[in-house]
């Protein structure tokens, strides 16, 4: 159990708009707070509603344009606060160890350099491996994820057998517990695999994901029954219902999961850091800690490990921002 | 999947009972077939949710060490030193809880307010409104150890920007961020709420979309204003989405790792050392595994205690 999987995806209980439903709700539905103010704008002239025809768009078009650059202040405002420290960083990355010393805080490096991504990709750490780790581990928990939950799931959502209770309330009763009680015990299994310090370590054990299963068996039970009947009667079996109609129709619930899993293990920090031991083997979060130990006075060189860890998911969120958001979005809803 | 499946045979039918071969819905029992599809499944889950949790309450019971051959049992020895004062385990767990109760008490009230305030934001009608969502939610695809090394740099105490800013307009530029208490503990809330507000603003906007329009639009008939409709239509239309919020983002503080683990190192002394990374410590980097063992299972009770009082009090609410 990668120990802070079945809750760090803290997007993660019951919810199942899938991503595409959640989209629509984006751009289609009729909002609150605009509306609201304009109605009240309007309800209060409501009495000489005629006589001032003309003077009603303008007494509510000043309130709107006020309200509005508030609140367009307040956005930008938050969203500097979340860029600024990324950019500073972006900035220092650039800038040579002297530079960095005699004019901390200067917002141009000079010179404009680019030694410290040299030293990193020539130094004794491996950053780049972490990276490749990282994407390899997280692949395949989220592929291992959606096989054997959407699997479990069929059969839990779809099917009736004995013992169907109690393994329903097993899973459940995991849910709840805290990622820290398997911690150990894990960690001794995981040793007596002959796991540790393999890529094996930070992907089979969180793969078994309870929260998956009952996050999919929700969506599983919410499907149309005839389609699958009548497949029944044309002498489809449980495999091929599975995967020729159940599957495909669960799409967007199957992102979402394969989304929120991925985030959860690529994320994952306490973990990795005793499982894995040789500097090639780490994933990127418990490596670039490492890094840190190691250049701790060498800002630009940290800085840089920084960059070469974000960029390659930034340009993935930014590709997938829409999909990742309403994922998330979604799985908080629907309580 | 083809594999053995080790759940199937014993769940056979029994013959006494293969006349009801029908469940409860009226559709036919297939165990088998069912079994099959959970297999891989119960496989994992077996090996790494279930063993495990037995595991560990036999470990707590142990002087379990790696480095012996045999483990002893020693009853509740474990559990009974972590309540008595003076023994080796009992302050430093017990400061350790106490750090976790100080950070989630800060942390969660700030990590519901300010990503509601956004979410309000920006469930108005406005341009640009997927892209300010997405700005606020990017931190959170980075991971915790980009987060911890980024304003460990920004938070440093010398050369740290943070600092050289607040003096540029007249403040205080040694504030120890990082190092000193109270303020580790602004910087831990500040940057998990930095980290991390995106992702329940996104949660807690899609709870705003769910509410009907005409509610707004019958409050607004009856006279009531922004603030109003604030707490008598938004807050009461959200109590679902903000309980399973609510939940999760205590859990998520109560079991705080890696921000104390890269910005303070659990300092200043042990200040901000959470309960996680003294278990973890003690457990896997200490070898003491039967006392953190014992550990976790406290702090599992203490969860569960706080989750079922969360339950109630938002379900009075509700009533």
């Amino acid at each position: 159990m990668s120990t802070s999987t079945p809750t760090r995806p803290r997007g993660g209980d019951d919810g199942v708009e899938g991503a595409g439903s959640a989209n629509g709700n984006g751009s289609a539905s009729g909002n609150g707070g605009g509306n609201g103010g304009a109605s009240s704008g309007s309800g209060s002239g409501r009495g000489r509603a005629d006589a001032s025809a003309t003077a009603a768009p303008k007494r509510r078009f000043r309130p709107r344009t006020v309200r509005e650059a508030i609140l367009y202040v307040v956005l930008v405002v938050v969203s500097l606060i979340i860029v600024l420290p990324l950019l500073w960083v972006l900035i220092t990355s650039f800038k040579t160890d002297g530079d960095v010393i005699t004019n901390p805080y200067g917002f141009i490096p000079n010179p404009f350099s680019t030694e410290a991504y040299a030293t990193l990709s020539s130094g004794q750490q491996p950053i780049f491996r972490w990276l490749l780790n990282s994407f390899l581990a997280a692949t395949l928990q989220t592929i291992l994820i959606l096989v054997t939950a959407s699997a479990a799931a069929y059969a839990l959502a779809r099917l009736e057998f004995r013992g169907k209770k109690l393994v329903f309330g097993l899973i459940i009763a995991t849910l709840l517990v805290p990622p820290v009680i398997f911690l150990i015990p894990n960690y001794l299994i995981v040793q007596n695999l002959g796991w540790l310090d393999t890529i094996w370590a930070i992907s089979i054990p969180g793969a078994a994901s309870a929260f998956g299963v009952f996050f999919l068996r929700q969506f599983f039970v919410g499907l149309p029954m005839e389609i699958e009947e009548a497949a029944r009667i044309d002498g489809a079996g449980d495999l091929r219902i599975f995967l020729q109609i159940i599957v495909p129709l669960s799409r967007p619930a199957l992102a979402t999961l394969a989304v929120l899993s991925f985030l959860a293990n690529w994320n994952d920090f306490l973990w990795p850091i005793y499982v894995l031991l040789s500097p090639e083997n780490l994933t990127l979060q418990p490596g670039l800690s490492q890094l840190q130990g190691a250049y701790s006075t060498h800002f630009s060189i940290v800085m840089a490990g920084a960059v070469i860890a974000s960029v390659p998911v930034l340009i993935l969120f930014a590709l997938a921002q829409r999909q990742i958001v309403d994922s998330v979005a979604s799985s908080g809803v629907k309580g | 999947m083809a594999g053995p499946n080790p759940a199937a045979p014993a769940v056979a039918v029994p013959p006494a009972r293969r006349r009801s071969r029908v469940g409860k819905s009226g559709a036919p029992r297939r165990t088998g077939t069912a079994y099959l599809f959970l297999a891989p499944f119960l496989i994992l889950f077996g090996i790494f949710v279930i063993a495990p949790a037995i595991f560990g309450l036999v470990i707590s019971v142990t002087d379990w060490s790696p480095y012996k051959a045999e483990q002893a049992f020693i009853g509740l020895q474990n559990y009974i030193d972590l309540f008595t004062p003076g023994s080796i385990t009992f302050g430093d767990f017990w400061q350790s809880m106490g750090a976790t109760g100080i950070f989630t008490l800060l942390s969660v009230p700030v990590m519901l307010v300010v990503p509601l305030l956004l979410a309000v934001l920006l469930n108005n009608k406005i341009k640009g409104g997927t892209a300010f969502r997405a700005i606020f939610f990017a931190p959170y695809v980075l991971g915790v150890a980009v987060i911890g090394v980024v304003w460990r740099y920004v938070l440093d105490t010398q050369s740290g920007i943070l600092n050289y800013l607040l003096g540029l307009v007249g403040l205080p530029s040694d504030l120890p961020w990082t190092v000193d208490v109270p303020w580790a503990w602004v910087s831990l809330v500040g940057v998990t709420v930095w980290w991390t507000l995106g992702f329940n603003a996104v949660i807690l906007l899609a709870g705003l979309k769910g509410i009907s329009a005409d509610l707004y639009e019958a409050a607004s008939l009856d006279g009531a204003g922004a603030i109003r409709k604030f707490f008598s239509v938004t807050l009461p239309g959200l109590r679902p989405v903000m309980l399973f919020v609510t939940t999760t983002t205590i859990l998520a503080s109560a079991n705080m790792f890696g921000q104390s683990f890269i910005l303070t190192k659990g300092g200043p002394g042990n200040a901000t050392r959470t309960v996680i990374m003294y278990i973890s410590d003690q457990g896997l980097a200490q070898s003491n595994m039967g006392a953190a063992s014992a550990m976790s299972y406290i702090l599992f009770a203490v969860l569960a205690i706080i989750s079922v009082i969360n339950f109630r009090l938002q379900r009075e609410r509700a009533e």
